[in-house]
């Protein structure tokens, strides 16, 4: 993966604009209520009955946070994310099982968390770059499963 | 994924919002449409100018939307009430249908980011569904 200056310059700005204990909750509570499929995974979570529930669920919210630390290592480590993301790929098919698929719409869901947060100063150009970015995450974390 | 009465409800609430802005947003969709997904310029190589905002962007955003707000008044019958929208994409525009994906997620992105307080999660569900639907009603016709 080739990143321009312009793309790292990027990524690093929504990084930095990013509460990483706002987002991630956010942002999975938002995968959990606009796929409900989604919450196959989380059958341990207790209530996941509504919307309400899924929002204020306290392992919801915790376990958003961990995602976006995750994605924080990914930031810190853009020349090799696959590597980086080796054993968190084994992870999700040989211990949790996730499909591959979902991946994609986790990426979709914190796209648009950003996105009301910052705006119009969520440029196209920035969403570019932020996309490419989920795009090289969801590979690397796809790369293990067989 | 069939819209229910609830889904129905939210999408007007929530579109009735949308059509002051129409402009702004069917302006944000489409330029992030052709800058993030470059392969989408492709249906548009008579235009002179493809960058955001441009004048030709901003006229077909709106364009866009404006179906799209049609769209709502029409949520009780979208199959029959887009067939001539159909129509034109499947014989005259031949817009291949994975492209609905595409604007469908920027449209997405273009409410984020016009209403961010608005646009909850459970306003979200319902408008993916709601766009998801007139997808399949465009598609109707295509083969």
């Amino acid at each position: 993966v080739v990143w321009t200056e312009q793309e790292r310059a990027f990524i690093q700005e929504i990084f930095g604009k990013l509460n990483y204990e706002e987002a991630g909750p956010k942002a999975l509570s938002r995968v959990l209520i606009v796929y409900p499929w989604t919450q196959r995974y989380f059958g341990s979570f207790g209530n996941l009955c509504n919307s309400e529930a899924i929002i204020k669920n306290p392992k919801v919210a915790a376990h958003g946070k961990v995602v976006l630390r995750g994605l924080d290592r990914a930031m810190k480590n853009m020349d090799d994310i696959k590597n980086t993301y080796k054993e968190l790929s084994v992870l999700h098919s040989e211990k949790l099982h996730v499909d591959p698929d979902n991946f994609k719409l986790l990426a979709d869901c914190l796209t648009i968390v950003i996105a009301t947060s910052m705006g119009t100063s969520f440029t196209p150009e920035k969403q570019a770059a932020w996309q490419k970015f989920l795009a090289v995450v969801v590979s690397a974390l796809c790369r293990q499963y067989y | 994924m069939s819209l229910t009465a609830k889904d129905k409800a939210i999408v007007k609430e929530f579109f009735a919002k949308v059509a002051p802005k129409a402009e702004e947003i069917g302006n944000e969709a489409l330029s992030r449409t052709l800058f993030v997904y470059p392969q989408t310029k492709t249906y548009f190589s008579h235009w002179a100018d493809l960058n955001p905002g441009s004048a030709n962007v901003k006229k077909h955003g709106l364009t866009v939307v404006r179906a799209v707000l049609n769209a709502v008044d029409l949520i009780d019958d979208l199959k029959g009430g887009l067939l001539t929208l159909s129509e034109l994409h499947a014989f005259m525009l031949r817009v291949d249908p994975a492209n609905f994906k595409i604007i469908n997620h920027n449209l997405l992105v273009a409410l984020a980011i016009t209403f961010p307080d608005d646009f909850t999660p459970d306003v979200h569900v319902s408008v993916d569904k709601f766009l998801a639907q007139v997808s399949l009603a465009l598609s109707e016709k295509y083969r």
